[in-house]
């Protein structure tokens, strides 16, 4: 559960949106510059609002008025930015691991081993980003942020790095990805095509939520 | 082939003339480096020359000081660069300019001002001299004299490396649990690395040639102050051969500062494309 009220004062530019959302997967949709990047950072944590609230399955990640703002490392959400940001100087393995703690260089392998088994990509632990095409790229991001059970995927533009031939099939990887192993997001998207990854949907317009529609199209 | 002066003549006047600079410059940069080689070989005393006090003392000194402003610039400037490539405050221009100000202030202005503020009737010189502390004249001097001549080499380096380094991967990092010091070292320096070691190695290159701050504030004192630029103009009247195989080392490291550079840059930087 998604329950979000935030303001942003910019320069010439105002971010002022609320929803909630109980849906695994929530979007946001609208045409970029509307605001949708700013609202996935500010529950990231990377964009302190203004004021307001977030809070995350009953827990209060920021609250303006309590001064309660936890930083990125507790909020425990996944951040997977547009172009993915994988560590470049990093292989497969050390991307997936990076944020594992507490545990030894053999629990660690198997662990990464069996998440990139679940996302398709068994045997890649040596590779580098940059070798690899951009539908692999986002499953190594999925990986990395999944492999800590986060409460939630942040997931900002997953498609528009990709070719349009694959972007379609791509898609259809991340939904059966969601279903089998039951992790939930929040998608930011432009493209309405997306939307029938969604449960609940959140039309942004000019720095506001125009109207939710809840249960998409299809 | 009777077309070849035509062509070069008539048809591309500019290739000629870019051929004759190019062969002149060529000339006026590879003379003097050769001239010192050519000397040292026909000195025939290379061996002996090496193993002289004066060679010797001059490469230890030039060794610990040229390594200790490095030191020195990697700890204060590293810091620093980042403060400047991540963020914006009052005076931050300001901050900018003062950090350049070394690279083209010339090194006979910096000796002097050092000995204002450290020397022993400095602004700060004094007290730490009643302290019992001076550091005018002393192999400590070298380091101050060579950091601050050298330093901005490095921190100019840094701070566009930090610059440039994608900050959604430091968000990346801090969403994973790795705290901000962690995201530093484990992100941060290892993205900026090749441009980080690129603005050392030049850093580093600057200190081990810093001349005239050098004798200004510390003085050319065998053993304690004298580096090798530095015995390489005392030895010039009274010992040649010295002068000319310290000459002779400085050129090579010189080469091998600029070839390593190139081939580490590229490497690294392939690495990470």
């Amino acid at each position: 559960m998604v329950d979000l009220r935030i303001v942003k004062r910019f320069d010439g530019f105002t971010l002022d949106v609320a929803f909630a959302a109980e849906a695994p997967v929530v979007a946001l949709l609208g045409p970029s510059g509307s605001g949708k990047t700013l609202t996935l950072r500010a529950v990231a944590g990377a964009l302190r609002p203004d004021a307001g609230r977030i809070v995350l399955d009953g827990e209060v990640l920021f609250d303006s008025e309590r001064g309660i703002d936890l930083p990125p490392q507790r909020r425990g959400v996944g951040y997977v930015p547009q172009e993915y940001a994988l560590f470049p100087h990093l292989d497969v393995a050390g991307n997936v691991s990076f944020g594992l703690r507490g545990v030894n260089a053999a629990d660690a392998g198997r662990q990464v081993a069996a998440m990139l088994e679940a996302v398709g990509l068994e045997g890649l632990e040596r590779r580098r980003p940059r070798e690899l095409s951009g539908g692999q790229r986002q499953r190594v991001a999925l990986a990395r942020a999944l492999i800590l059970r986060p409460r939630i995927l942040l997931l900002d533009e997953p498609f528009a790095a990709l070719d349009a031939t694959v972007r379609t099939s791509v898609r259809e990887q991340l939904r059966e990805l969601q279903r089998s192993l039951g992790f939930r997001a929040l998608l930011v998207t432009h493209d309405p095509d997306d939307l029938y990854l969604a449960g609940d949907v959140f039309r942004y317009e000019k720095g506001r939520v125009v109207g939710p529609s809840s249960s998409a199209a299809k | 082939m009777p077309d070849i002066p035509q062509r070069l003549l008539g048809a591309r006047p500019g290739r000629a003339l870019a051929l004759v600079a190019a062969a002149a410059f060529v000339a006026f940069v590879g003379l003097p480096v050769l001239a010192i080689f050519v000397r040292v070989v026909a000195s025939g005393s290379l061996g002996a020359t090496l193993t002289r006090p004066i060679v010797l003392e001059a490469l230890r000194l030039s060794a610990i000081t040229s390594l200790s402003a490095l030191a020195l610039a990697l700890l204060i400037g590293t810091p620093l660069a980042y403060l400047l490539a991540r963020h914006r405050f009052r005076g931050h221009e300001l901050l900018d300019s003062l950090i350049e100000l070394p690279m083209v202030l010339p090194p006979a202005v910096a000796g002097i001002g050092l000995l204002m503020a450290f020397g022993r009737r400095g602004l700060v010189g004094e007290p730490l001299d009643a302290l019992g502390i001076s550091i005018g004249f002393t192999t400590a001097a070298v380091v101050l004299a060579e950091a601050f001549v050298a330093a901005p080499f490095y921190v100019r380096a840094a701070r566009s490396a930090f610059f440039e380094v994608d900050r959604e991967l430091e968000t990346v990092s801090r969403t994973l649990g790795v705290s901000d010091w962690g995201t530093f070292w484990r992100v941060t320096v290892p993205v900026a690395f090749p441009s980080l070691l690129g603005g050392a190695v030049m850093c580093w290159a600057r200190a081990l040639g810093e001349f005239g701050a050098t004798i200004m504030f510390a003085g050319s004192f065998p053993g304690r102050t004298q580096t090798m630029p530095l015995a390489i103009y005392a030895a010039l009247e009274s010992d040649l051969d010295a002068a000319l195989v310290l000459s002779a080392i400085l050129t090579i490291t010189s080469f091998i500062v600029l070839v390593l550079l190139r081939a580490s840059v590229r490497r690294l930087g392939g690495a990470y494309g």
